[in-house]
């Protein structure tokens, strides 16, 4: 197994603030990410998905435990090689499209005819040619995401990361943009790890899909899809698609029911 | 795209359009307002519309007026320069700091609250009567509300785009740069479009209570000797240098709040 990026015993406290006490947010858990592989991460609300891509992406470091990305260690600076797309609109209003795209290609100091030329192709994979010199206010919620999945592309990350980036928009958008994340994913060949809470994007996009416990998130158990590499969202239409779906939820769904007791117990506090 | 394009410049061009015809209801309204009322309280309170410009065109042309003109402008500028530089400097260094920030608010706010011309004895007290008293008493206008809105600029900055430099590693002056400063701009804009027409009336003040030259002091003399003509003169330029001013900064600060 070719392992592109791993955990051992990753966890993550966070220290005690305005009188709150100390938060157990993750682990310890440890993950193997296979080269190429699409993995999804689902889990109840809080119970530390985001911050395992922190961890992972190097945003944060963990209170225990090791990070590797490529057989390096992953200190607390996104190593070169790891894009990420968070779920909120991260493109930048004072910017057209284009130098949106090509905004991380400039501040590395690329040569501007292959920033040319790498904007061209994510535009014209993401659909965006026909907007490169609007300004995302000008553009609908799906289109400003896909700006910004243009921006990690150009970057050429062998890892995605991806942090519930469809989570503002609506679910025929979502389909359609899950079918140009397989695409981008098998084109590209770069590894992807989803974070999602939504069960069916999961299991449509994924390989293989980690499954984790309310707070302090911990791996519950790991789901195999056995989807075809090459697939698109037409795949709900198979009967074992359901199956899939009804094992996840079976498997989270008393976590859920934790975690909602536990968000009353932090309002109440 | 093409015809979305045009369809776009077409209705820019009708809002242009409409916006024009606004503004020509506007003035001749004021100007029919002007002389119902020169009718009503008379020559010895309001001047006619015509008489007052042919009085604006009299001191305009004369050698008394610019004088005066450029003593204001002169203090007006460096009470705007300090106010914009205090106020954006004061406002970005609260609004980086959370703590600071939610201490010195409310601080600020009060502030600003205060009936400032209350304070202008104290200003001439430190700075004797002369340009440097209107400076400061203009700087004192400006400097909190452009420094109150710089504060919020900051603080709004979306934590994502953040995020996304520190994805890409820049570096905290990268940062300030390209993330920071463009994300910032619109809303200090804002402040600084109430700022200036805050710092003009705080140097307009002082020259009406204490000083030897300036408009503010033409429009003193002027009430002393009971010149309806060229009060309503100075009146109507002042009026007129702050409409377009506050004109200019506002159409600047449409641009930059557009893409928002």
């Amino acid at each position: 197994m070719d392992v592109h990026a791993s955990l051992r015993g990753v966890t993550r406290i966070y220290p005690a603030r305005a009188g709150r006490p100390p938060l157990h947010a993750l682990g310890p858990l440890d993950l193997d990410l296979r080269r190429g592989e699409f993995l999804s991460v689902v889990g109840p609300s809080g119970c530390g998905k985001s911050t395992l891509l922190d961890v992972v992406a190097g945003l944060a470091l963990p209170s225990a435990g090791t990070v590797t990305f490529e057989g390096q260690p992953v200190l607390g600076r996104v190593p070169e090689g790891i894009g990420v797309v968070f779920q909120e609109d991260a493109s930048f209003p004072w910017l057209t499209v284009e130098d949106n795209v090509a905004f991380g290609l400039r501040r590395a100091g690329t040569d501007p005819a292959e920033v040319r030329r790498r904007v061209d192709y994510a535009l014209g994979f993401m659909g965006l040619a026909d907007f490169a010199r609007a300004y995302p206010a000008q553009l609908s919620g799906g289109m400003r995401q896909r700006v910004c999945i243009a921006r990690t592309l150009v970057l050429r990350p062998r890892l995605i990361l991806l942090d519930e980036p469809f989570g503002a928009l609506d679910q025929q958008t979502r389909l359609l943009m899950g079918d140009e994340l397989l695409r981008l994913w098998r084109e590209t060949g770069a590894t992807v790890m989803l974070i999602t809470h939504a069960l069916d994007e999961a299991n449509l996009l994924s390989d293989r899909i980690g499954v984790m416990s309310a707070r302090p998130g911990v791996w519950i158990e790991t789901v195999q899809t056995g989807w075809p590499r090459d697939r698109d969202s037409t795949l709900a239409a198979r009967p074992n698609f359901g199956a899939v779906s009804a094992r996840l939820w079976a498997s989270i769904r008393g976590e859920s029911i934790k975690a909602l007791g536990q968000a009353r117990e932090g309002a109440g506090r | 795209m093409a015809d979305g394009a045009s369809a776009l410049a077409a209705a820019e061009r009708q809002d242009r359009l409409e916006a024009w015809g606004g503004v020509a209801l506007t003035v001749l309204s004021l100007a029919a307002l002007w002389q119902g009322l020169h009718y009503l309280a008379g020559d010895s309170a309001i001047a006619s519309l015509p008489a007052t410009l042919r009085e604006t065109w009299h001191l305009l042309s004369g050698p008394r007026y610019w004088p005066h003109f450029r003593e204001t402008m002169s203090a007006f500028l460096w009470a705007l320069l300090i106010a914009v530089t205090g106020g954006v400097g004061i406002g970005v260094a609260l609004g980086g700091h959370r703590l600071s920030g939610e201490v010195a608010e409310p601080v600020l706010v009060a502030l600003y609250s205060i009936p400032k011309v209350t304070l202008y004895p104290v200003v001439l007290l430190f700075f004797g009567i002369g340009l440097n008293a209107k400076i400061a008493f203009g700087a004192l206008h400006g400097v909190i509300p452009v420094a109150i809105f710089a504060m919020n600029a900051v603080r709004n900055v979306n934590p994502t785009w953040l995020r996304t430099a520190a994805t890409m590693n820049l570096g905290p002056l990268q940062t300030a740069r390209h993330i920071l400063v463009p994300a910032t701009i619109p809303e200090i804009f804002s402040g600084l479009r109430i700022g200036l027409s805050l710092t003009l009336l705080g140097v307009m003040i002082g020259e009406l209570f204490a000083s030897q030259r300036g408009i503010g002091h033409l429009l003193m003399t002027s009430i002393e000797v009971h010149d309806v003509r060229r009060i309503m003169a100075v009146v109507l330029i002042v009026s007129v240098l702050a409409v377009t001013l506050n004109a200019l900064m506002l159409a600047i600060d449409r641009r930059l709040h557009r893409r928002v």
